[in-house]
């Protein structure tokens, strides 16, 4: 019986030293990662649309808590003022979760581009919404408060061909920015202002 | 038990060299050997946790009761993995992409394991920390090397830089699964015929 309890301690003191190692670990890398994942995940779609910017909108990022959720918003400068925000949406595509990042102009409300972050459409078909950029130019300069839809459903997005789920999906995220947009267009002008010091 | 550290060390690098004298790790092995940096990520990583726990475990042998050693190695082992995933992924975040779900598969590498089992368990600190450098260095080297060979002859490059002029028709039969077996079993066999001498 002390045998057993003996066992029972060092398997106990065990799993908590290496439960606190990890805790620190954890806690050290976290800003990092989360910085890695952006620069690797995100950032090809973000400088894609953000094109011609003078800063570095990875840099330039800033949370606003809406409703229940942190949301990230990355900042580009343009033509020397920080007008346009970008952010990421999900939108349910033929293969889960796709993620689209749209980038607006505060001043006019206009989508300035929209890029497909990540997602597990099929390769070659629902894949083409990331890769074509035919696609995802169809939003440029559009009001970001529009309703987009794909023509099979009666609104103007041109589907990718064969792609109507995966390009739902992007026009659903692209909504839903628009429907976030709306919540905190004041906060952003704030932050915005913020920043420009 | 006279041996030297030197020697802990060297009879991994050839004598005991893992994948190829001892044919343990291979799931690994044929797994990430698509190219010289893959296999070295991969080696380093192994190594790391393999010095880390062959130290560790050589300090608690004593501490550590006999009928539970296999849960506390592996609580050891799983530690040390989890600190080079998140450190991976803090400081060489397209590495961890590549090797993805092998890098937490290391907790289950046998040579890991066995190493803790065999040698760290039994024996003093210093002798237990060159055995892991060594089997660690050794098992870097084999990956390297096999990395090297089927990135060579499967997509005609080394360390993603070409090597062949661009006539170069690549024999994509070796990046492949069983490109690995071919090259792995040849290998295993040329080291028997040197050892036979």
């Amino acid at each position: 019986m002390r045998d057993m309890f003996k066992l029972f301690i060092v398997l106990v003191i065990f799993s908590a030293i290496s439960g606190g190692v990890l805790a620190a670990v954890q806690n050290a890398t976290n800003d990092r990662i989360e910085y890695q994942q952006l620069v690797f995940v995100k950032g090809p779609a973000i400088n894609l649309i953000m094109e011609g910017c003078t800063n570095d909108p990875l840099q330039d990022r800033f949370k606003i808590k809406d409703q229940d959720k942190e949301r990230d918003f990355f900042v580009g400068e343009f033509d020397g003022k920080k007008n346009v925000v970008a952010f990421e949406t999900y939108g349910k595509g033929f293969g889960g979760n796709i993620g689209v990042i749209t980038a607006v102009n505060l001043d006019t409300d206009k989508i300035i581009g929209v890029a497909v972050t990540t997602h597990s459409e099929t390769p070659g078909v629902g894949s083409r919404t990331k890769s074509d950029p035919a696609f995802g130019n169809q939003f440029k300069g559009q009001p970001i408060t529009d309703v987009f839809k794909v023509k099979a459903d009666g609104g103007r997005i041109d589907a990718v061909s064969g792609a109507t789920i995966s390009s739902r999906g992007v026009s659903a995220a692209v909504v839903q920015s628009g429907e976030i947009y709306k919540r905190l267009k004041n906060d952003l002008k704030n932050k915005l202002k913020a920043s420009q010091g | 038990m006279a041996k030297t550290a030197v020697q802990e060390f060297t009879k991994g690098l050839w004598a005991e060299i893992p994948p190829f004298r001892l044919v343990l790790g291979l799931c690994p092995i044929l797994a990430v050997t698509k190219g010289v940096e893959n296999g070295i990520g991969m080696g380093v990583a192994t190594t790391f946790v393999l010095v880390c726990s062959n130290v560790l475990i050589s300090m608690l042998r004593n501490i550590i009761p006999k009928k539970v050693r296999i849960a506390c190695f592996i609580a050891v082992i799983a530690t040390f993995v989890t600190v080079v995933e998140l450190l991976m992924q803090a400081f060489a975040y397209p590495l961890f992409l590549k090797l993805g779900i092998f890098i937490p598969l290391i907790v289950v590498n046998c040579i890991v394991l066995g190493r803790a089992e065999a040698f760290a368990a039994k024996n003093k600190v210093i002798p237990s920390l060159a055995d892991g450098l060594g089997i660690g260095v050794g098992y870097t080297l084999s990956l390297g090397a096999l990395g090297g060979i089927r990135e060579v002859l499967g997509s005609g490059m080394f360390y993603g830089m070409p090597v062949f002029g661009p006539s170069f028709q690549p024999f994509g039969f070796m990046v492949q699964a069983p490109g690995a077996f071919v090259c792995l079993g040849l290998m295993l066999c040329i080291m028997n015929m040197m050892g036979k001498k």
